[in-house]
Formats: C-alpha cells, structure tokens, sequence
C-alpha cells in the first residue's frame, strides 16, 4: 500500500461520498417534510440521466443550457410526482403514500424501458471531466476534483435557504406540524412542492456528475444508487441534512476504501452498504446525528 | 363577528357535534365550557377549517366560511392559539413569533416589540429554540405567535391546560388586556371557573350538544354548572 494508491483511492472516496450526499439530501428533505421514504427518487435520477443525454448527445444544447435544462426538468418531474401520486394521499394512512412511491419507481423503470429501450447508452463527457490529471505521482479523474466542490456549493445555498428565508422557515415548521403551520396561513402544497424541486434538483445535479464517473445511462442505473442513497440517510439520521451528508461520505469513503485494499472483498461492495445499514438500524436506529426530540408535551 | 348555525362534526363515523348554534359578538370574550370529549376543540378546529363539517354554517363578518381552507380562514383575521400550545420546536422563540406573521406583507417589527413587551420573558429567550421553553412559556409563545397575524378574533384552546396557578393566572390577564385592545377572543376551558369569570358569555356542551348557555356571571352562580364544573376542584383537577 503506497501513499499514492491511498491519496487517490481517498479522493475517489470523496468524489463517491459526495455523490451519494447530493442524492442522499432529496430522500431526507422529503422524509423530513412527510416522513415517506420517496423510493422513486432513485429513479428520478435515472430520467435526469436521461434528460442528459437527450440534451446532450440529441439536441446537442450547449454546456451551461443543459446543466439548466436537466436540472429544471428533474424538479418538475419530482413535483409532477409529488402532484399526482402523493398529494392525493395526503390524509392516507403513511403505508398507502409508500406503496404509490414504490409503484412510481416501477413506473419510471418501465417507462424508461419502453421509451429509450434498455440498452445502455454512453453518457456523453460534455463538460470534459472523464479524462485524469496528475497531481504530482497521483492521477486523478478530473471530475473527482469538482464534485466535492459542486457538493459545498449546493449544501451551502441549500442550508441558506432553509436556515434565512421565509420558505426554508416554512419547510421547517411543515415538517413538524403541517396543520398548525397551514393555521398560520401557509401553503403547505407549495412548500411540499419545493421540497420535491429541491430534492430532484440535487439528485439532477449528482447525475450529471454521476454520469462522468460511470458513464452509461439505463433504466435501472437508479436502483442501487437510490438504495444506498436512502442508506447514507439513514446512517446520517433520516430527515437531517447534515446527517445524509455525513452518511454519504462514510458509505462512500469506506466502499471505496474496501475495494481498494481488500481486494477479495471486490465482489461485496453493494452487500456492504446493507451490511452497513443493518449494523446502524441496531445499535443507533436513530442515525449518527438523527433528529434530536427535544419537543414538550 | 362569528356566528355558528346549527354546525355537526363527524369523526369517522363518531359525530362529536351534534347541531351547535352560538354567536360570538364583536370586541367579547366567548366561552365554550366543558368535559372532555364535549366537542368543544372540534368545533374550534372546524371554524379554522382543520375539519370539515357535515352540515351546518359558520359565518364570519356575514361572509360564509363553512368548509373554506385554513389559510383563507386565516387570511380573513382568525387565529388560532392550538389545544397543547404546538408552537414550532424546532424554530426559535423569534422565527415562531415571525411564522405567526407569514402572511402579512407589512412590516410587522412593531408588532413583535408588542409581543416581547407583553411577554419580556420571551425577548430573554429570542434565540433560543422552542422547544427548550417551559410549559408556560410556550403557552406565551403560542399566543404570541397567534397576535402577530393581526387577528380581529383569537381562540384559544384550553390556554390553562398543564401549567401552574400563577402562570394561568398570567394568561388570563393577558387575555384580558388583549380584549380591551378590541380582540375578540373565542375561549375553551376546562378551567371552568377562570373561564366564566372573564368571559361575557358562556356556553356549556355536553357530549355535541349546547346544554346552557348565559352570561358569564350567571353561569358562575348557576346550580347545576356549579355542581358539574366547579364544584368538587380536586375531582375535577384529578380527571386533568
């Protein structure tokens, strides 16, 4: 073991980590705000892979337009959901809400299979961040150096605004008290609704910088990582922000690290993350820094 | 200002309501008095439009409202201040005063100068988390959150409910001053006594229905509200 193979199996472990947090930051705002664990997000990553490649490889939009573009429609498409399979339900009992997102997920994956069929197609490196650098003796894929980065900016405008702005304030009252906080006049279909945009919107930004890590789009490239997505949330403590990011540096950084230098263990790397999940839903159900109840009855 | 006509309620299948009719006047203080399950926090929660009712109208300002969203209730200058207080834990003592103005467009840093002068307590507490409060605080935070609206009519589910003599008693002042500031204000209590004695008018329900209704002295002094509700205090405490 040299320090090179470690400093860049490290960086590779930050690059994963920070993928699963973006994806993993749409479960727990979702959870957080109608305690359901929206199992089709997943999938919503899967059309905004999608999405990328028709905006890239199809209509060829220029770079900065189809960020914007993929971005857009993923929150619409997380909203358009959220409208007709969740809102509905909304007086249901949680079981009902959690079939309906589970039956979406089956919806996309099938819809995706229809219409783009399921063969594999490339992602295209429009923003040319498949190809390494070296720094010094370590190689590194380029697009390993930009998502940590792309990660604080989003956590930071996304603390922002759910920490200094009326409809953060909002969001954080709904989800603990929908029906007192719709007496205080608020609209709480909107703010569900933004919390849908918001969540799809991170999970559209990971996929594009998903798609420069492993680049092949197809109808069920959502599955494992909306899987061990909604694990890194639960690790972290479902329902806190800090805490799905905390939980998708640890998935990230340990499955890396363990195909790195335990090689015979290659084949269980996905088995890990619910190894993972069962060890923490035993000894800490409530995650690393679950929600703190200080409520008074 | 709110007139209630002929109103029923169902929960699944259970009608906890059963045909009330009352009147609240305009600058009054309204009780509605007695046990628990009488229906009384239903019918608060469907004038604020949380239920919905089978039948029945509920006018305000001679404008329909039956069967409105909360947040069209609300925006016509109804409040409520929630049985258990449910102040927002999670937010600060100040962002639940602020939340309490969410719908207004004016500047209402006045209004929370008002709120801390009436409560300094929670001025001492601004930053603090809600859900760090006492019982009693929360109590002066959940009506401070319910002033900030601007209401023309507050009501108020059972404010004694959980908290020392001398923090009810606090309340009750308060309830008072804000009344004299031209707030109507709709009041249920199991604190039968306290109630009567500031309302104007009071309304005893017995399981869905209104069994007497009078002025709040003569109800004081009424044989059979004495015998059910004041009477025995340790009795009544003990079922609390």
């Amino acid at each position: 073991m040299t320090l090179e193979l470690f400093l860049q199996n490290l960086a590779n472990g930050i690059a994963v980590g920070s993928l699963y947090a973006l994806i993993a930051v749409g479960y727990t705002m979702v959870y957080g705000i109608l305690r359901l664990i929206n199992f089709a997000h997943g999938d919503i990553f899967m059309m905004a892979a999608y999405f990328t490649f028709f905006g890239v490889a199809v209509f060829h939009l220029p770079w900065y337009f189809a960020c914007i573009f993929v971005v857009v429609l993923t929150a619409g498409l997380g909203m358009l959901i959220e409208r007709a399979a969740y809102r509905p339900l909304r007086d249901a009992p949680k079981d009902s809400v959690l079939v309906s997102a589970i039956g979406v997920s089956f919806l996309l994956e099938n819809l995706a299979t229809y219409l783009f069929s399921g063969k594999p197609k490339a992602f295209p490196d429009f923003l040319g961040l498949m190809s390494t650098v070296s720094l010094g003796t370590v190689s590194i894929q380029k697009v390993a150096l930009v998502v940590p980065v792309v990660l604080i900016v989003c956590m930071s405008i996304l603390l922002f605004v759910i920490n200094k702005t009326k409809l953060g304030m909002a969001m954080r009252a709904v989800s603990k008290d929908y029906e007192i906080a719709r007496v205080m006049g608020i609209n709480i279909n909107l703010v569900i609704a933004a919390t849908f945009g918001i969540g799809s919107g991170l999970a559209a930004v990971g996929v594009i910088l998903w798609g420069m890590k492993y680049p092949q789009v197809s109808p069920l490239m959502g599955v494992m990582p909306g899987l061990k997505c909604f694990i890194a949330a639960v690790i972290g403590g479902i329902g806190n922000i800090k805490g799905a990011v905390l939980g998708g540096f640890i998935l990230g950084l340990i499955e890396v690290m363990l195909v790195a230098f335990f090689q015979p263990l290659t084949g269980y790397r996905d088995a890990f993350a619910f190894i993972l999940l069962i060890l923490i839903l035993l000894v800490k159900p409530t995650g690393l820094i679950g929600e703190k109840t200080t409520e008074k009855v | 200002m709110l007139k209630i006509e002929n109103l029923c309620v169902s929960y699944g299948g259970i009608e906890a309501v059963k045909g009330i009719s009352f009147e609240v006047p305009d600058k009054s203080i309204v009780t509605l008095i007695g046990a628990n399950g009488a229906g009384k926090s239903t019918t608060l929660r469907t004038v604020v439009g949380l239920v919905k009712p089978q039948s029945g109208k509920i006018i305000y300002n001679d404008k329909d409202i039956t069967g409105k969203s909360s947040e069209e209730i609300v925006r016509n200058g109804i409040t409520l201040v929630p049985e258990g207080r449910r102040i927002f834990p999670n937010l600060t003592v100040y962002e639940n005063l602020k939340i309490g103005a969410y719908m207004r467009k004016d500047d209402y840093s006045e209004d929370i100068k008002w709120v801390y002068d009436l409560f300094p307590r929670l001025k001492e507490r601004s930053w603090q988390f809600a859900g760090t409060l006492s019982g009693g605080e929360q109590q002066m935070l959940a009506v401070g959150r319910a002033l900030m609206s601007k209401p023309e009519l507050i009501m108020m589910d059972e404010p004694s409910l959980g908290l020392a003599p001398l923090v009810v008693k606090g309340i009750f002042e308060i309830i008072k001053e804000i009344n004299k500031l031209g707030v109507t204000i709709l009041l249920i209590e199991q604190n039968a006594n306290l109630a009567l004695r500031v309302a104007d008018q009071g309304h005893v329900l017995e399981t869905g229905r209104i069994k007497l209704s009078g002025k709040g002295q003569e109800l004081l002094e009424n044989a059979e509200v004495k015998a059910a509700y004041l009477g025995n205090k340790k009795h009544e405490l003990a079922q609390q």
